[in-house]
């Protein structure tokens, strides 16, 4: 989120829109009806079926599953075509000025650089005009015919509302009367909050629907405001905190990315990264990015991590392609991985196409599995019946599964998707042998350093050389943990203005990122959450809630990433003069001599605003960026694609263009794309979701939430009942090209049929929460169905979209 | 009233209710108080701490009996929401509110097990037993196809035939010290649950 669940409460509009807050959040949904209740905002949801969001809404409004960009683009083209943008924002905060390459082009869905053989852009026309001096050209009275915000208007002008009825199946009207209410947050006055969970990123084109949903709030300036913002409801716990710590595969911690096999030349990798301005008197925030990764080097490999083998460089592993989880599980169906584990996760139930994952694991040589309960994952080789039908006796994995404690049994910090470090605390022992996954991965470490030391083997430096500064090194304690990831002064670190002065004792906390050296004299284990431990104490256990101005920011609990900053911009809530377009939800202001407000400031404390320093201070540009340069695989510019399992098999927008059908740039393997199916075998559209009552695939072992909601269904609309005779309580089959499942039928008025370009297209609503272990009845993985296929930049799978069909049993 | 704690109020409450009750019954409220036992949460230990599902991370209390002496051992029988939080204000959804029934949910591992090649069965093992073999299986296979170089001779160490999937619901100090030992291996095959 770039807001925070209680600045919700703030907001004039609240979109929902790929999420179900209410079901899925339910007491972040408070928030909402907070806002309803005592800010008299309206409430709008956009979603396939008619969810208990939707059933509070002002205004619901029916979409087909996938196609969210052209809904978006269409909002984007009656605000440009209606001068509905909150003008000064556009024109000072973001690239709208800014004048693009004469060489940048887009025909019939594809954009200029196209190559069909690699399924990949050569992105070079992808850029701004440059100058000599290194600074984009733009031209702030945007007459320019290629500034960015006339190639918008002209890209945008094709997405009508003719052209989302057609594609979305979404009445004109309600399309319309949706566009004229964002439109009214276009006010200096009016924000609109936008709330979205895994119905967006779950899509060949996801990160482009959440994309165009933050260019609809750049134009219409509700980005950085209280009551404003792009907020990703996130799924679980602490995937925010491990997404922040880097646990992926091409990351390290604080979104800094590993190196790849080209880039050889230290200086090199921390030239590319530590990005210089574009424009003139641009913070351009990454130009620190060496200070981040020294300080993480120093974290990990201490002493070993030296000037002169530069910080330990080479003991990081480099890139030669991404390694995500459906690539690794692509591998493993090959036989090409030997081992594997898994942590508090269940693959076999969460990833795509269930009997590809139990080929693939069955490949294996040995797996474990750490986790509290008895995961799907963990018994992939023993018979269940139908619903797992395998032999054991084939099946030559080796399975180690270590029992580990649940939240309620340790001590620690997790990262709630406002971006709040909050600690807890243990309350009780954990059953059994059970362990915390701290202690396994400490003694795993131990061990192998030990076989390292005592025998030898491949490049054993990283490991031997790993700093390991723990009183008890089979058992680091959380505290120990937390202070090394916040960052600590290796020596006295002396004030650079006055080298007589001592800024930091050695071995002192840190009070935020801009204390970080790069000449290692600090370490920092995740440059963005330094501070959390400082040098007062533990802030992620602050419990002060006051709320001095009423707005819901509570600086005095818990801690927030980064420096404690609970919106993040918020420097765009001001004008250029410094002065808040909305005195009365005033996050910060200039008052002649700093910075000032009910927020950390997201900009330099002392910059007086006739600097003409940008508010988005972390982007070269120093403003937002609705032309996105290189960054997206797919474009600059978000662009309707159909979903890889298409009820058309046409893109409606580029009907003469078969490359551009589904995202032209996702990448999808062979026996993956052969793994597809057609609305000629499979006419309806599946879209998988959470229920209120269920947790993943965690509360099936709960017996209070097994009682409310103990069996496996499946929703399907009246319309398609009638069609294949099915009535409420009736069991039927669901079937993709890559297997089926049998559950109970709902039959619902919630679900309708939608018309699209001329055809009845049926959405089909399968909830995700049934398996083969615990104490719920026994059901199908809901990911027996699901494609193998995913977002084109960051892989996550296209749960969301795919095409099935129901029978009756 | 302004002074009084929480645990203080709940006592006070508990006793009042069962007080005014046997009274009614026709016992002597003086005598009947000296034998009623105080409300359960009043003698119990009371923790703070987060909902471990989605991520409106609603504060919990937790209330557990045991005195924290040297060899007593804590049991949570109670979770509630925490109203002095700011995002859920004491509020829990149906998840949260049947998280004392995750914690002591029958499917809870408890040793370490393992499945040998083929077999249709779990054996339980100890913990150095387990410790011992996944150390050494991993250390086999890193050393048999941990990569030094490319075919372009350009260094990349790196480990990819053995991969993890990282957790969702672990705090930040595990999934820091995860990182930090699955890198320094040389892993790439690394995601964690923001994947899906």
């Amino acid at each position: 989120m770039t807001n925070h669940w209680v600045d919700i409460k703030n907001a004039d509009l609240v979109l929902i829109m790929g999420g179900n807050a209410a079901e899925a959040h339910p007491c972040g949904f408070k928030w909402v009806t907070e806002a309803k209740a005592h800010n008299k905002a309206r409430l709008i949801v956009v979603d396939p079926r008619f969810t208990r969001s939707a059933s509070v809404a002002d205004v619901y409004a029916p979409i087909r599953a996938g196609t969210d960009i052209a809904f978006l683009g269409g909002v984007i083209s009656y605000l440009l075509a209606n001068d509905k943008i909150q003008r000064d924002y556009v024109i000072n905060y973001t690239d709208a000025s800014f004048i693009v390459r004469e060489d940048f082009a887009f025909n019939e869905g594809l954009y200029s650089g196209y190559n069909a053989e690699k399924r990949a852009y050569d992105k070079t026309s992808w850029e701004y005009e440059i100058g000599a001096d290194g600074f984009a050209h733009t031209d702030p009275t945007l007459a320019h015919p290629r500034c960015v915000i006339n190639l918008m208007k002209q890209h945008y002008s094709r997405y009508t509302p003719e052209m989302v009825e057609r594609v979305c199946g979404t009445p004109k009207e309600k399309f319309q009367q949706i566009c004229q209410m964002i439109s009214s947050t276009s006010t200096t006055t009016r924000a609109m909050t936008i709330m979205y969970a895994l119905g967006w990123t779950q899509h060949s084109v996801g990160s482009q629907m959440i994309r165009c949903a933050a260019m609809v709030q750049l134009l219409l300036g509700n980005i950085g405001v209280s009551g404003g913002g792009m907020n990703a409801l996130r799924g679980h716990s602490n995937i925010q905190g491990l997404t922040d710590l880097g646990l992926l595969s091409n990351s390290l911690p604080g979104y800094i990315t590993l190196p790849f096999d080209r880039e050889q030349d230290y200086e090199k990798y921390v030239a590319v990264r530590s990005q210089k301005p574009l424009r003139p008197n641009q913070m351009s925030y990454w130009q620190n990015f060496q200070k981040f990764f020294v300080s993480l080097q120093k974290a990990w490999w201490g002493d070993a991590a030296t000037a002169e083998n530069h910080w330990g460089f080479d003991y990081l592993p480099k890139i030669d392609k991404l390694y995500d989880m459906l690539q690794v599980f692509d591998l493993m169906d090959q036989g090409k991985m030997n081992g594997y584990l898994a942590q508090g996760f269940n693959p076999l139930a969460a990833a795509p196409n269930k009997a590809k994952m139990t080929a693939a694991l069955s490949k294996l040589k040995y797996l474990v599995v750490m986790d509290p309960l008895v995961t799907e994952t963990s018994e992939f080789w023993r018979n269940f019946g139908v619903h797992h039908d395998v032999d054991s006796s084939k099946i030559q994995t080796e399975v180690i599964r270590l029992p580990v404690s649940c939240f309620a049994e340790e001590d620690g910090a997790l990262v709630n998707s406002g971006r709040w470090l909050q600690w807890h605390w243990k309350g009780a022992e954990p059953p059994g042998e059970a362990r915390t996954d701290i202690e396994i991965m400490a003694e795993l470490y131990t061990r192998l350093r030990k076989l390292y030391q005592l025998e030898g083997g491949a490049y054993p430096d990283p490991i031997l050389n790993l700093s390991w500064r723990y009183i008890h090194p089979n058992k680091p304690t959380p505290e120990e943990l937390a202070k090394e990831y916040c960052g600590q002064a290796l020596t006295d670190l002396l004030d650079p203005k006055d080298p007589t002065k001592v800024l930091r004792k050695r071995g002192e906390q840190l009070a935020g990122f801009g204390e970080l050296r790069d000449d290692g004299t600090t370490l920092s284990g995740c440059w963005i959450f330094c501070g959390a431990w400082g040098p007062n104490g533990n802030l992620m256990a602050r419990r002060d809630n006051a709320d001095p101005t009423g707005i819901g920011q509570t600086l005095n609990w818990a801690w927030s990433w980064p420096a404690n900053r609970r919106v993040l911009y918020n420097r765009a809530s001001c004008d250029t003069n410094g002065k808040p377009f909305n005195p009365e939800r005033m996050l910060v202001a200039w008052n002649g001599k700093q910075w000032i407000g009910s927020d950390t400031p997201d900009y330099k404390v002392d910059d007086d605003p006739s600097l003409g320093v940008g508010p988005f201070i972390m982007n070269q540009e120093g403003v937002a960026r609705f032309f996105a340069r290189g960054n997206m695989v797919e474009g600059p510019f978000p662009e309707h694609y159909e979903p890889f399992e298409s009820p058309l098999g046409y893109n409606p927008l580029s009907r003469n263009e078969p490359r551009a059908v589904s995202n032209p740039a996702a990448r999808i393997f062979k026996a993956d794309r052969d793994a597809l199916g057609s609305a000629a075998q499979f006419p309806h559209v599946a879209t998988t979701y959470r229920l209120t009552e269920h947790f993943h695939y965690w509360t099936k072992h709960v017996r209070l939430n097994a009682i409310t909601q103990p069996e496996q269904f499946v929703e399907i609309g009246t319309a398609l009942a009638d069609q294949i005779g099915v009535a409420a309580g009736d069991r039927v089959r669901v079937s993709s090209n890559r297997g089926h499942i049998e559950a109970v039928a709902v039959v619902t008025k919630r679900i309708r049929a939608l018309n699209i370009d001329g055809k009845t297209v049926h959405t089909v609503g399968i909830p995700i929460h049934w398996g083969f272990t615990g104490l719920a009845r026994p059901g199908y993985i809901a990911n027996t169905l699901t494609p193998f296929v995913g977002d084109g930049n960051s892989q996550t799978p296209e749960f969301k979209a795919f095409l099935v069909k129901v029978e009756k049993v | 009233m302004s002074d009084m704690t929480r645990r203080q109020f709940l006592a006070i409450t508990g006793s009042t209710l069962a007080g005014s009750s046997l009274a009614l019954l026709g016992f002597s409220p003086g005598q009947a108080l000296a034998e009623v036992r105080q409300f359960k949460l009043s003698r119990a230990t009371e923790t703070r701490n987060t909902c471990p599902y989605c991520s409106v991370s609603c504060g919990l209390l937790m209330y557990s009996l045991g005195d924290k002496a040297k060899n007593a051992t804590q049991s949570i029988f109670h979770i509630e929401g925490d109203p002095d939080h700011p995002v859920n204000r004491g509020t829990l959804c149906p998840k949260g509110a049947g998280l004392i029934d995750f914690v002591h949910s029958p499917n809870r591992l408890k040793y370490p097990e393992y499945r040998a090649p083929g077999s249709d069965r779990w054996q339980r093992i100890s913990w150095d037993e387990a410790m011992e073999r996944v150390a050494r299986l991993m250390k086999q296979d890193r050393d048999a196809n941990f990569i030094a170089k490319n075919a372009d001779g350009q260094t990349v160490n790196r480990w990819l035939t053995t991969g993890m999937l990282a957790a969702s619901a672990s705090s930040n100090e595990a999934g820091y010290i995860t990182h930090k030992v699955i890198r320094s291996l040389g892993v790439l095959a690394f995601d964690n649950q923001a994947r899906v």
